[in-house]
């Protein structure tokens, strides 16, 4: 084979932006598949370096390479569609390379492959769990070079069976699950291109939701936030370990998923749990890799209380004011630890999933619904009352109001972040939003709902179990995480389960949103919006793909939030923010930013983290594209009017968002 | 001059001075980068410098800090693995050893023998290229 393809070899020794061809190239080389596969090689050793990049490029690669690991990252963010595939040293100075791994797995869902010249098994081991797709020990040989092409067909094939499911709302269905064999078609790489057009193609056939879904430019499958929650749900419901593909998509009730879907993303969620059970909470790490990242916008999940408001007040999520307002109260309150399950906003929602209208009404039932409690939008204001306000803050993140709209009692007793995932039943929200009518919570109108995530951190304290939660519980996914409060914030766990039971989940999850807050903060890019969702879901301190959030959150004994929780509050505020702009209020944008689908079983969760630009996110959060103010000003609409909640939003189905006066 | 620089490789590969990897380097060598091997070979030799030294400045410490030696002789050990030189590689595997015996003089000891292996193997490839050079 020739490099004749255009295929550009760069080689770079840790300091250039690569260029990718992003999916150009692969169009490009789709004749000469594998040839011009976009390689990022990480390794500090310089020698072994300049010899895998000779290596790689007598094999036709376009290679990248780079000897820190915060650099490659930093370059495959830039880039995400830059690169088919990572190979990356275990050992490397600046960054552990399966910490490395974890955050490519999550972020962008590439195959990594690890190697050392360690061929102990507990480290071949390691790479496993934290899912390597493959492991070479040095020295490496170029041939085992040649073939590394397969993972990256592997895995999109993988995702390409997952997309099925966010792309079809049902007819498709048929058509995308052929498409996989068509496109797979190895032989060829032309089939690959086409595979991926074909695929584009689809999604744009596709109603608007799926069109905002799949926005993302690469033809992954996306998990997104409320989807994941609605799953997540499922598997709690079930049981960890009695759910069984076939019966958690029965409960999920998703027209269009497919049981292989759910087969292999229950798998990767598998290794995500396993990985974060076995994994020490770093509970400052979280936060701050977390804030670090540079695509978590949300705000880093500081300390949920103050910094978090001021981090969304930055953002400009939450108006000062309102920040002023959370922060007293939140210093006045304490958080009760009921777990508050804010409504996650159902992500779908904001995303218009499936719905394009889903509002955020809507969302946040599902939210509710959903015992996640993600904690999507740290930095989402809720536009609660400011006692309210407080109570939710406990953990200082203002939930996006659309979220809280159910969860009036969220709000009191704590902040809720709510995660705009799927919110799974408006039922309950209407319970909430029946609940929050006490007048404890004003709830935002659910205009506010917005994707912008609606985190509420749920520092639902126990007694807002009560009312509220119950209706909650189903609904919820609230995403309460107060990650970053070590407070009462409670509710993090998945919040709704349904209806009580989602109490006591929410009260751990609480803690373990405390816990995750903690982490959050460290967390690097921690993908947002999905990423919360799994962290809250319940893992212990949720390490989950990303280094530093998974384990902080919750630490504590609870189900350990995935790492998800981590991405900041404001984070996930700005992208359910902006996704609800984009998608017109869809009401739920779970944690924007990248898709969801961060839930990583083992470590990587296949999270799309890619900040669509532009798009309708309807996945992700992009915190550029809606204004938060808007959002903010949904969220206190939304508040204010708490008693008609109900009317307005129509809790038996929330109201769509459109209705919602923004 | 061709037929010695063969000969002196051949010997290299007997005394186990070099082994398979280093035909792994030979064969990346192409017209577009004719001294692919030797441009290797010396980025070896210069930046496992610092590691050898690294190593002397951590058994220099008081008390030993045998995760931080092991894990500088693990770099060294991949790096020389890198470019096939097996003995520079034996000496370093032994190091380990004493290293997760806490054996402060095994680990002197077997870093004076990596150091040693590390100084011959370099005089030899020098020659070794500078005839191979000439060949060409």
């Amino acid at each position: 084979m020739n490099l004749g393809v255009g295929s550009v070899v760069k080689t770079m020794s840790g300091a250039s932006c690569s260029v990718s061809w992003k999916s150009g190239g692969s169009d490009k080389v789709s004749d000469q598949f594998p040839a011009g596969l976009r390689v990022l090689v990480v390794d500090d050793d310089p020698t072994c370096l300049m010899i895998l990049e000779k290596m790689l490029r007598n094999c036709h690669y376009e290679v990248t390479k780079s000897n820190r690991a915060e650099h490659a990252l930093s370059m495959l963010r830039e880039n995400r569609n830059g690169f088919d595939i990572v190979i990356s040293d275990v050992h490397m100075p600046d960054m552990d390379g399966f910490k490395l791994l974890e955050h490519v797995g999550l972020e962008m869902d590439l195959p990594v492959i690890m190697m050392s010249a360690d061929d102990s098994k507990d480290v071949v081991m390691k790479g496993v769990t934290h899912g390597a797709c493959d492991y070479l020990i040095k020295p490496v040989r170029i041939e085992a070079l040649k073939n590394i092409w397969q993972h990256v067909i592997r895995k999109k094939k993988h995702e390409l069976k997952d997309k099925d499911f966010d792309q079809s709302t049902s007819v498709e269905d048929g058509d995308q699950q052929q498409k996989p064999p068509e496109d797979v078609d190895y032989s060829s790489s032309a089939n690959e291109g086409s595979w991926k057009s074909s695929k584009r193609r689809k999604e744009e056939d596709e109603t608007e939701e799926r069109d905002d879904l799949s926005t993302s430019k690469k033809p992954r499958v996306v998990w997104s936030v409320e989807l994941h929650q609605q799953f997540v749900q499922a598997v709690n419901q079930l049981g960890i370990d009695k759910a069984v593909p076939k019966k958690i998509l029965e409960l999920m009730n998703v027209p269009g998923l497919t049981r292989e879907n759910v087969a292999s993303h229950l798998q990767k969620y598998r290794l995500y749990l396993r990985r974060l059970s076995g994994v020490s909470q770093h509970q400052n790490g979280l936060n701050n890799s977390f804030m670090g990242h540079p695509e978590a916008t949300y705000g880093t999940m500081t300390s949920f209380n103050g910094l978090e408001l001021q981090a969304l007040a930055a953002t400009g999520q939450l108006p000062a004011q309102s920040l002023a307002t959370l922060q007293a109260a939140a210093l006045g309150r304490s958080a009760t630890k009921s777990a508050i399950s804010m409504p996650l906003v159902d992500q779908r929602n904001l995303f218009s999933f499936e719905n394009p209208k889903l509002r955020f009404s809507e969302g946040q039932q599902q939210l509710n619904n959903s015992n996640k409690q993600i904690n999507l939008l740290h930095g989402i204001p809720t536009t609660m009352e400011p006692k309210q306000l407080a109570d939710l803050h406990q953990s200082s993140q203002s939930f996006v109001a659309m979220n809280m709209q159910g969860n009036a009692r969220m709000q009191q007793n704590n902040a809720l972040l709510m995660h705009m995932s799927q919110q799974q039943q408006q039922s309950s929200r209407a319970q909430m939003l029946n609940e929050t009518n006490n007048g404890q919570v004003s709830r935002p109108p659910l205009s506010m709902s917005q994707p912008a995530a609606v985190l509420s951190r749920n520092s639902i304290v126990d007694n807002v179990r009560g009312p509220i939660y119950n209706p909650v519980s189903q609904t919820s996914s609230m995403v309460d995480f107060s990650l970053n409060q070590t407070t009462e914030l409670q509710n993090n766990s998945f919040p709704l389960v349904s209806s009580n039971s989602g109490m006591s989940t929410l009260t751990s999850k609480r803690l373990l949103l405390e816990e995750v807050n903690s982490d959050i903060k460290g967390s690097r890019g921690f993908p947002p919006g999905y990423d919360i969702f799994e962290e809250l879901q319940q893992q212990k301190t949720p390490d989950w793909g990303l280094p530093n959030i998974g384990s902080n959150f919750g630490a504590s004994d609870h189900s350990s939030i995935p790492g998800t929780l981590d991405v900041s509050p404001s984070m996930l505020v700005q992208q359910g923010i902006s996704s609800m702009k984009k998608n017109g209020l869809n009401g739920n944008s779970p944690i924007g930013g990248p898709q969801l689908n961060l839930f990583s079983g083992g470590n990587l969760l296949p999270v799309k983290a890619e900040q669509l630009p532009d798009t309708s996110y309807q996945n992700t959060f992009f915190p550029e594209q809606f204004g938060q103010d808007d959002l903010m000003s949904a969220l206190l609409k939304q508040q204010e009017s708490v008693g008609q909640v109900e009317t307005e939003f129509g809790f038996d189905g929330y109201s769509p968002l459109d209705n919602l006066p923004v | 001059m061709q037929r010695q620089s063969a000969s002196m490789k051949r010997n290299l590969f007997h005394q186990d001075y070099l082994d398979e990897q280093f035909n792994e380097l030979e064969e990346l060598q192409d017209d577009d980068n004719p001294n692919f091997v030797e441009e290797v070979v010396n980025l070896f030799f210069t930046d496992s410098v610092r590691l050898i030294r690294n190593v002397d400045l951590a058994l220099a410490n008081e008390p030993c800090d045998f995760g931080r030696l092991d894990d500088l002789m693990h770099q060294v050990k991949g790096s020389s693995s890198s470019i096939g030189a097996k003995r520079v590689k034996r000496e370093c595997s032994k190091f380990q050893e004493y290293c997760n015996e806490r054996n402060i003089d095994g680990c002197k000891r077997a870093f004076q023998g990596v150091k040693q292996e590390y100084a011959t193997l370099k005089t030899k490839l020098d020659a070794y290229f500078q005839v191979a050079r000439e060949a060409s």
